[in-house]
């Protein structure tokens, strides 16, 4: 075995004039959450519960767009979905529509271990958190006043604005920025919210496991599901390897992506890199997403063809790096 | 080359004995929508049309496990999922949780087609077809006496609650036996190509007998229950958990093209080597105009027919042929 390995990621899609101040949170935020997981793999602890742990550590920061922090509902709301999956017999579970519960990575391994189901949504879900006795709290702890302003600001221009955390202000001096934005998400109909986020782990036993969180697309319909709850989209773990996604939802589903860095691995016999560098390369067509992946040999590779990916890797030789650029 | 169809109304099960009154209806069902599929496939109907009116057919039937006589959630309600996907383009649409739509499987197409998104549920994906103008209907349209009494007879033969807080077995190997011989699993589904190597699949269900409510299962996941690209279209049914951590309908394309693999064998691996026995069966179609049905459930309603004017139907393992 080579030994452990994380990465986390904050989603794929960065706006090139991102202040720096955003920048070093991001980073830091992205530092933090790594030295959580290397801690609780230096104790040893499964797979499982580190991609747990660290992701719950990005929801609860509103600096993302999952749990507190979420991108908004077209109504205002927030509706959050999760899933985790353990490459150990390939257990997975998942939610989607959560609106009270604090941390819904932890709800969607509750289902995988404590549901005949693997997948619970809405009214369901939020019921199986009561019956489970998870902390809830009400719907407006997840929302962010900015996000609040990025929600205006959205239907106001009922386009796409490319990167929600310009301040107001900046937008006229940015103008050229908005009338050709780096589109992503292609229609014009909601604001791009890409800072999904999400956590790999290989642990020193050579178990995999991945787990992705989100509040979705900002202005989103209400009841629009996207790729991160969904199992072989954006998040797959298996006995080879454990892969977390973040980018144009629709582009990372039709694409199965996930599920295809762990195929053509064990399909094709590619190495970790190579397997995420060809998903990346060949199937997202004009979409836009990145990825990060371990394998069970102790490797990391991440892959993005979107502008930045905010993200953060280490293994047990020491090795740890985050970034945000290419 | 040439066209092909295929398609199912769900694998399990499916004990010998079923009495003729159960298993008739069913077969004289896909007898007919079948011919409903191959008919619309001579007139150059597209792939994505053919499928989307096939599984309309049988959303309708009370006979089958999608829209009217779909199965009952354990608070006895009924919340249907479907999902379509165009082969050429890679679109998709996909709906859950829906209790007044009539067709779930053409609210999935609305999705995939009026909307930037792939996959609406509950309120909203409700919203969405009263804003589309779908045809809704009060929810005790899709209840059947037949579905109450399996609920009934579900709840008693597990009289032990699950333990939430005891780890739950996923893969369960045998279905509880209800008595009357019927499949509580089962899914319907529908593959087409046409002599353009033009590929679609599409799958509606009412989901698992009691399950809880707000479950979803592996047909509205794009690679599980459902998927299409330029290689194949696959239609996937069993039990949900499995066929979702399987990545059943993808992994037949996957095994195709990484592979090389034929049709037949992928989705035989699929079946086979990737899911545990009991758990799966899959209908599929190659661009080339190839036709697989798969199971490793005791049966499967399946029928299918291509472009020579071979025509096939069966619940278990053996086949019935004719001529078209």
């Amino acid at each position: 075995m080579g030994g452990w390995a994380i990465a986390v990621h904050g989603g794929a899609g960065v706006d090139p004039n991102l202040p720096q101040q955003r920048q070093e949170e991001a980073k830091q935020l992205l530092t933090r959450c790594l030295n959580l997981g290397i801690s609780a793999l230096r104790s040893n602890l499964p797979a499982i519960d580190v991609v747990e742990l660290v992701v719950r550590e990005l929801e609860s920061d509103p600096l993302f767009n999952s749990g507190r922090g979420s991108a908004l509902t077209a109504k205002g709301t927030v509706e959050m979905e999760a899933s985790i999956m353990d490459g150990c017999g390939r257990r997975c579970g998942a939610v989607s529509g959560v609106t009270t519960v604090k941390n819904p990575v932890s709800l969607a391994r509750l289902v995988m271990e404590r549901s005949p189901h693997s997948y619970l949504a809405f009214s369901g879900a939020e019921e199986f958190a009561r019956q489970q006795g998870v902390e809830v709290v009400d719907n407006e702890y997840f929302i962010t006043e900015e996000n609040v302003g990025m929600l205006k600001l959205a239907k106001e221009a009922n386009t796409i604005v490319f990167d929600y955390r310009i301040p107001a202000l900046g937008l006229e001096t940015c103008s050229a920025v908005v009338e050709s934005p780096i589109q992503m998400n292609g229609l014009p109909i909601s604001v791009y919210a890409p800072e999904t986020v999400g956590c790999v782990v290989v642990d020193s036993q050579g178990r995999c496991a991945a787990a992705t969180s989100t509040g979705g697309l900002m202005n989103k319909m209400t009841g629009r599901i996207g790729d991160s709850p969904l199992i072989g989209a954006g998040t797959y773990a298996c006995n080879l390897c454990g892969v977390s996604c973040t980018g144009e939802g629709e582009a990372i589903i039709r694409g199965t992506l996930a599920r295809e860095v762990a195929a053509v691995m064990e399909y094709k016999g590619l190495g970790l890199q190579e397997a995420v560098d060809f998903v990346v390369k060949e199937r997202l067509d004009e979409g836009k997403a990145g990825l990060i992946a371990v394998s069970s040999k102790g490797e990391v590779a991440c892959g993005f063809n979107t502008t930045g990916m905010f993200r953060g890797c280490a293994t047990e030789d020491g090795f740890m790096e985050v970034g945000i650029w290419d | 080359m040439g066209w092909a169809i295929a398609l199912h109304g769900g694998a399990g099960d499916i004990a010998p004995e079923i009495p003729p009154e159960r298993r008739q209806p069913r077969e004289a069902a896909l007898r007919h929508c079948l011919q409903i599929g191959v008919d619309a496939l001579k007139a150059q109907k597209s792939p994505l049309d053919v499928v989307e009116l096939v599984v309309r057919e049988l959303e309708n039937n009370p006979h089958f496990n999608a829209g009217k006589g779909s199965v009952l959630t354990t608070e006895g309600t009924v919340e249907m999922e479907a999902c379509i996907m165009d082969g050429k383009t890679k679109k998709c649409g996909a709906v859950s949780g829906l209790t007044t739509v009539v067709n779930a499987i053409s609210l999935a197409r609305v999705v995939m087609e009026k909307t930037p998104h792939i996959y609406l549920a509950f309120d909203g994906a409700e919203k969405f077809a009263r804003e589309q103008g779908l045809e809704t209907v009060d929810p005790s349209h899709f209840i059947t006496p037949a579905n109450i009494e399996r609920l009934k007879q579900f709840k008693e033969a597990n009289r032990v609650q699950i333990d939430y807080a005891q780890p739950v077995e996923k893969d369960v190997k045998k279905e509880i036996p209800t008595g009357d011989g019927d499949s509580q699993i089962g899914t319907v589904g529908c593959v087409a190509v046409d002599n353009d190597g033009n590929l679609a699949a599409a799958t509606s269900t009412g989901g698992f007998v009691n399950k809880m409510v707000g479950r979803i299962g592996d047909t509205p996941i794009i690679g599980a229950g459902t998927y299409a690209n330029n290689l194949c279209a696959v239609s996937a049914t069993g039990r949900g958990e499995a066929v979702m951590r399987g990545t059943v309908a993808r992994d037949v394309a996957a095994l195709m093209e990484f592979k090389g693999l034929s049709l037949k064998d992928a989705a035989a691996c699929v079946v086979e080597e990737r899911v545990p026995r009991d758990n799966v069966g899959l209908v599929a179609v190659s661009a080339k105009g190839e036709v697989t049905m798969p199971f490793n459930t005791t049966g499967m309603y399946r029928a299918s027919a291509t472009e020579d004017g071979y025509a096939e139907f069966g619940i278990w393992p053996s086949v019935e042929n004719w001529v078209l």
